[in-house]
């Protein structure tokens, strides 16, 4: 069964919400606990007037599913991430996110073939204004795709 | 955090910093507040099973890693662009080291873009490299 029928095809969006308290355990476990993500007063007083979350946080987002697959690359080895903001993410905003199938495609390895996964996510506010847009590629080896019966 | 506003010029470099060596705990805490519970990053016996020596870190927490050299200029702007390549399993017991060299710079309505070629490395090569936008604000 190849992956490569689930290009072009995307999840129903699911809104997520920027908790503060996620926000701080996230900085912290990414150890940069910057008074920006955590400290509520310092980041009143701040440009942004109130909390921001670390670049990488909306990696924890929640995108959806793709029928039939999944979160896209779940279980896969993360080969490459990348992420572009419209503007900073705010703590305590809403934002809706989604997921979909770039693409798909195998390239011969020393055990066998890799397959790579190209997959988008992108967040948005309520009204439709775009926030960021992730890209990464997920890598599966011929050993997980045996464990993940694929 | 830094107090002037932050300005390079293309060959500057970063401070770069090494961290403390990766722990389990670290990892045990990334997956929980990251949510990414796949076993290969926890469990021993997973990541045997998908071919590898133990565990290794989220590819994410070494992108977030690499992140921290932003971190003291968050008032006077943010990563407006983070691209990160994994070439490399980080594993417990691993001293990572991260650093930067800016690259390029460019003029936007929001304010001045430094590009800055960033990595991580295990000492011995590197696991994670990339590139990252960093927006200065221009009132800031």
């Amino acid at each position: 069964m190849s992956l490569e029928r689930f290009i072009g095809h995307r999840s129903e969006p699911v809104v997520n919400v920027v908790e503060k308290g996620a926000v701080r355990k996230f900085a912290e476990a990414i150890g940069d606990p910057n008074p920006l993500y955590v400290d509520e007063e310092a980041a009143k007083t701040s440009r942004y007037g109130g909390l921001i979350a670390p670049p990488t946080f909306p990696r924890t987002f929640d995108y959806g599913e793709v029928e039939g697959m999944g979160p896209p690359g779940q279980g896969f080895i993360h080969g490459e991430h990348r992420i572009r903001y419209e503007r900073p993410l705010f703590v305590g905003e809403e934002v809706s996110c989604y997921a979909e199938v770039k693409d798909y495609y195998e390239k011969e390895g020393r055990e066998g073939n890799l397959g790579f996964l190209i997959s988008e996510r992108v967040g948005e506010s309520p009204e439709g204004e775009r926030i960021f847009t992730m890209l990464d590629t997920a890598i599966l080896t011929p050993a997980m795709r045996e464990s993940l019966g694929l | 955090m830094s107090d002037t506003k932050p300005a390079w010029r293309v060959g500057d470099e970063l401070e770069g910093r090494t961290l403390p060596p990766v722990t389990r705990l670290q990892l045990i805490k990334y997956a929980g507040a990251s949510g990414d519970y796949n076993p290969i990053h926890t469990i021993d016996e997973a990541a045997e099973k998908a071919g590898l020596p133990g565990v290794i870190a989220h590819g994410m927490l070494t992108a977030a890693t690499m992140s921290l050299l932003f971190s003291p200029y968050l008032e006077h702007g943010y990563v407006k662009e983070l691209k990160a390549r994994f070439s490399g399993m980080v594993y417990v017991g691993d001293e990572i080291t991260i650093g930067g060299r800016a690259s390029g710079e460019d003029e936007s309505e929001e304010g001045r873009v430094y590009t800055f070629e960033v990595y991580a490395s295990n000492g011995e090569s590197a696991v994670a490299s990339g590139t990252v936008d960093f927006l200065v604000f221009q009132d800031s």
